[in-house]
């Protein structure tokens, strides 16, 4: 739906040139009661705290970082990778070492109990972040430079660019993500590798359609239309102009579809397309859980540790969300999660 | 914005928008069979030799006579069309596995998903919508806060592990839910209709047969309408949020009309398109969740089927099942696009 | 010029803050208006100047979490209300739209994309009315005609987005009238439409401020509307009252410096923008 003309709005700023600078955030609020109406007073209210408080943020987090909600996710990712990094100092046994007991419940030489194959599954949870985490960021990475790449050229070509890209981008939409990536790892032989690239081919489209649209809505701004006045060529003003102004969505996306390519990689495992047998990888644990069904340590703490990862990314996507502008989030919304 | 209306010679907006959408969506299936086709035919790994066996698969003329029956052996482009002209016979191939029609196989699979998932989805958008919508009403208060968290946690969990945990808990431990597949062993399967058991049983009236069918969905249903749930939640409460920002709730409220009558006429009506669209890719995100749920609860369905044909190779199984998902994701978009026409008569006008 | 005040509304020290303890902000500090029934009472200021947060004040649509103060009474024929501030917000709701009603700025965000002018048009007045679903629709043509929106039994199936702004704007007046209210608070009217239509719909308010003895508050930032439609302009800035009197006497004769530059500022002598002028 089309949003009304700003052009009202603009001769109001032309009569307010005389007024004094105290009535920003009046006009800030007036504005806002003309618009917001279900009522927000602190989003209002913090309008004026942004005016006040802007020195004082400089000096700390970013505002987005600063929510309670925020601050749990980044505390538990940065203990993750912190834990992937030192894990061979950390963890209390060879993750691989089939050294004792049996299946033994959790207790206080082992805190997670043992495995069939008599490792230590904490050992074990530990070292998977060194799987996991790694993965899952080249795994987003990849997919969003090659979604966002193609959605950028789709935008801002259009035409037949756009409708070959697209629609292949459909094409892809219309098959459940994990059907396709289980067809694709089942066809190369299952492997992590193989299971990374399945996803690969699977996540890009997301990334293309919000930089499709993104760009799309850049392209026809002044400022581009100037540059390329002024004889840019297309892939400067792309660069240049663009780019900059359509990264945080893709920010935003990227942090989201982290946790949900840690839920991907390891469901893939769990089906056995992904990690092969002694690799400690979080999916296949739980799968080991599967086999020796009453021994509850075996799926729980390695599920747990998948939960706690997409949990905290979730939480930092939508704190980062949350800070953008509604009209883009909805944007980043959009896509299939 | 004025609008003129090019009316066809004989189509109202509405039919001509329908037909359109009709006409994308073939198109797009036609791109699923090509998808599906390209994908088993990419394959590196032999076909042959997953099908036979080790042993078999070392003799060459038992090869060459699975690959002529399999039609193996001919140019691409021949297979392609030996393919489509199959699929327009119903003809999926054969199941180099079960030895069945792919058909045949997926006339069982199929139901058994989609009574899972039709349950999962009703029960999913009542729940998903409402307090998605309630949260949003009452933005930033403590029943929002709750709801946004629950929904975090219900897309967080990954759910081949809760399944698993709750299968756990509340079949080895509580002993309240049955065990694993569609029906228990002593019952037999009611006389076929739709496919699915409690339909089934409710037409030919065996209550038995139909509490005993629902008792095997709930957990498995309640699994995945977590997950859905969860997914609902967030995006209608967003969707709500940017209804409520829009003027027209602000008019309706200058209107004296009750607070229900504003929610429900005005603003969920105009919060329908996005949380339709959501409620598309709940859908999707469904028939992926099934996979992993499938296969802990044994449900026999589209899931377990694709899982057991991509792991053993059986590509007319694997075409088979990503046509009949792709065809049923694309079917679901094109419901979901004449509903919007339906409804928003903005967009029948383009 | 105030006419007999046997209905309308009487603002007294009307105050309005919003904001968390510790950051405050006071958008109306006091207001006095009276919006008598049967003439048109403008209310001009700049952006911020709290011109649009007492309109929706009066109709009790302030954004949540913010705190009014003062008195608003309201008489009509019907019922007589010494504060409705006081009102609980079910009594507030059941005043909506039935004594005072509110057109807003942009007609095609205020009407509902997705809904009939009939369903729009007739919620009100079935839900205050009481009226049955054929008795609305006569009514409804009966108001369309009113507002001189052409062929009303075709606009009546017809959705928003098939009316240009102007014929919109009525429809909207059509609909804040559904319920027979006693005041309309007109909350920039012609903003958003295009100045040849403009015109167009003052006349109608005007006209039906005369013939309904409706009480209208102008609120506008455009003093030459204000110059042509008003009975009395009250000028507001940072969310008080700096000038207040008849139309001739402050276009004119402006006491406040404040509204003396506004006038300056506007592109043709004032003369030009009067009702002879203009409409």
């Amino acid at each position: 739906m089309a949003k009304p003309p700003t052009g009202p709005s603009e001769s109001r700023l032309e009569l307010e040139s005389d007024a004094a600078a105290g009535a920003v955030y009046d006009e800030a609020l007036d504005a806002r009661a003309a618009d917001a109406r279900a009522g927000d007073a602190d989003r209002a209210g913090a309008a004026t705290r942004l005016r006040f408080g802007a020195l004082r943020n400089r000096l700390r987090l970013p505002p987005t970082f600063r929510r309670p909600m925020a601050v749990v996710g980044i505390t538990i990712i940065v203990l993750w990778f912190l834990v992937a990094i030192f894990v061979p100092w950390i963890a209390p046994y060879d993750p691989l070492a089939q050294a004792f007991d049996r299946l033994q419940a959790p207790s206080a030489a082992h805190w997670f109990g043992t495995d069939a194959l008599g490792r230590d599954v904490l050992s074990r949870t530990l070292y998977g972040a060194r799987i996991s985490l790694p993965l899952a960021l080249i795994l987003v990475v990849a997919s969003a430079i090659i979604g966002s790449v193609l959605g950028a050229v789709a935008g801002y070509f259009g035409k037949a660019v756009d409708e070959i890209i697209m629609r292949f981008s459909d094409l892809v939409f219309a098959f459940p993500t994990i059907i396709l990536a289980m067809i694709v790892t089942a066809a190369l032989g299952p492997s992590l590798t193989n299971a990374v690239i399945a996803l690969l081919l699977v996540s890009w489209p997301s990334y293309a359609r919000v930089m499709r649209s993104m760009v799309l809505g850049a392209r026809s701004r002044e400022y581009v239309v100037a540059g390329r006045l002024l004889g840019f060529s297309p892939f400067r003003s792309l660069r240049r102009d663009i780019l900059p102004n359509v990264a945080a969505p893709v920010l935003v996306l990227a942090t989201l579809d982290f946790g949900n390519a840690i839920l991907l990689l390891s469901g893939l495992s769990f089906l056995g397309l992904g990690a092969t047998p002694p690799t400690p990888e979080w999916g296949a644990m739980v799968a080991d859980g599967v086999q020796n069904f009453s021994d509850w340590w075996l799926a729980a703490f390695p599920g747990l540790a998948i939960f706690t990862v997409v949990v905290a990314f979730n939480l930092v996507g939508d704190a980062l969300r949350d800070s953008l502008d509604p009209r883009t989030a909805g944007a980043v919304q959009g896509v299939k999660i | 914005m004025p609008v003129t209306l090019r009316r066809g010679p004989h189509l109202g907006p509405l039919a001509r928008y329908i037909l359109i959408r009709f006409g994308i969506s073939i198109l797009l299936i036609f791109g699923v069979t090509l998808v599906t086709f390209t994908l088993a035919n990419l394959v590196p790994a032999d076909p042959a030799q997953a099908a036979l066996g080790e042993r078999a698969a070392s003799d060459p003329a038992i090869v060459a006579a699975f690959r002529e029956a399999q039609g193996l052996d001919k140019p691409v482009v021949t297979q392609y069309l030996l393919y489509i002209a199959h699929l327009f016979q119903g003809n999926l191939g054969t199941s180099t596995q079960s030895h069945n029609p792919v058909s045949i196989d997926l006339s069982v699979a199929f139901p058994a998903t989609a009574e899972l998932a039709l349950f999962v989805i009703v029960f999913s958008i009542i729940i998903g919508v409402g307090l998605g919508t309630w949260a949003a009403i009452r933005q930033n208060r403590f029943s929002d806060q709750l709801f946004r968290v629950l929904s975090l946690v219900g897309i967080s969990i990954p759910t081949f592990w809760l399944a698993l945990a709750a299968f756990y808990v509340f079949f080895y431990q509580l002993h309240w839910a049955p065990g694993t597949g569609r029906l228990s062993a002593s019952l037999q399967a009611p006389p076929k209709v739709t496919g699915m058991y409690t339909i089934d049983a409710l037409v030919a009236g065996q209550y038995t047969t139909f509490f005993n069918a629902l008792s095997h969905l709930v957990l498995p249903g309640l699994v995945l309408i977590l997950y859905t749930v969860g997914l609902l939640v967030r995006f209608s409460r967003s969707a709500v949020l940017d209804v409520l920002n829009q003027e027209y709730v602000l008019a309706a409220r200058a209107k004296g009309l009750s607070p229900a009558r504003v929610v429900f006429r005005y603003v969920l009506r105009g919060a329908s398109l996005p949380i339709l669209t959501i409620v598309g890719l709940a859908f999707g995100s469904l028939l992926s969740g099934t996979v992993l749920t499938e296969q802990v609860f044994g449900w026999g369905g589209i899931g377990q089927y694709a899982y057991k044909s991509a792991t053993t190779l059986d590509l007319p199984a694997v075409m088979g099942v990503g046509l009949v998902v792709g065809v049923v994701y694309i079917l679901t978009n094109f419901i979901i696009d004449v509903v919007y026409g339906v409804i928003d008569p903005r967009v029948r006008v383009q | 010029m105030s006419g007999p005040t046997t209905q309308g509304l009487e603002l007294r020290g009307l105050t309005l803050e919003l904001g968390a303890k510790g950051n405050l902000k006071q958008i109306l500090r006091g207001i006095d208006l009276d919006i008598p029934g049967g003439s048109i009472t403008g209310l001009a200021g700049e952006s911020g100047s709290g011109k649009t947060m007492t309109g929706l004040a009066i109709c009790g649509l302030q954004p949540a979490g913010s705190r009014l103060g003062g008195t608003i009474s309201y008489t009509s024929p019907r019922t007589t209300t010494p504060n409705l501030l006081a009102l609980r917000p079910r009594g507030m709701n059941a005043l909506r739209g039935r004594e005072i009603a509110m057109i807003f700025q942009d007609p095609t965000a205020s009407l509902h994309p997705m809904m009939t002018i009939e369903a729009q048009l007739t919620d009100g007045m079935r839900h205050h009315l009481k009226v049955s679903r054929s008795e609305a629709r006569e009514r409804a043509l009966a108001l369309l005609e009113r507002v001189r929106v052409p062929d009303p039994a075709t606009a009546l199936r017809k959705y928003p987005h098939q009316f240009s702004g102007g014929q919109l704007q009525r429809i909207a007046i059509a609909i804040a009238l559904a319920a027979e209210p006693s005041v309309l608070i007109a909350d920039e009217p012609t903003t958003a439409l295009d100045v040849t239509v403009q015109a167009g719909i003052l006349r109608l308010l005007r006209e039906l401020c005369d013939t309904l003895d409706l009480a209208i508050l102008l609120v506008t930032h455009d003093l030459g509307v204000m110059s042509a439609l008003a009975d009395t302009v009250t000028v507001m800035r940072y969310g008080e009252v700096v000038e207040h009197g008849s139309r001739y006497q402050v276009i004119r004769e402006p006491r406040s410096a404040y509204t003396k530059a506004l006038i300056d500022a506007l592109p043709h002598p004032p003369e030009e923008n009067t009702m002879e002028g203009t409409l």
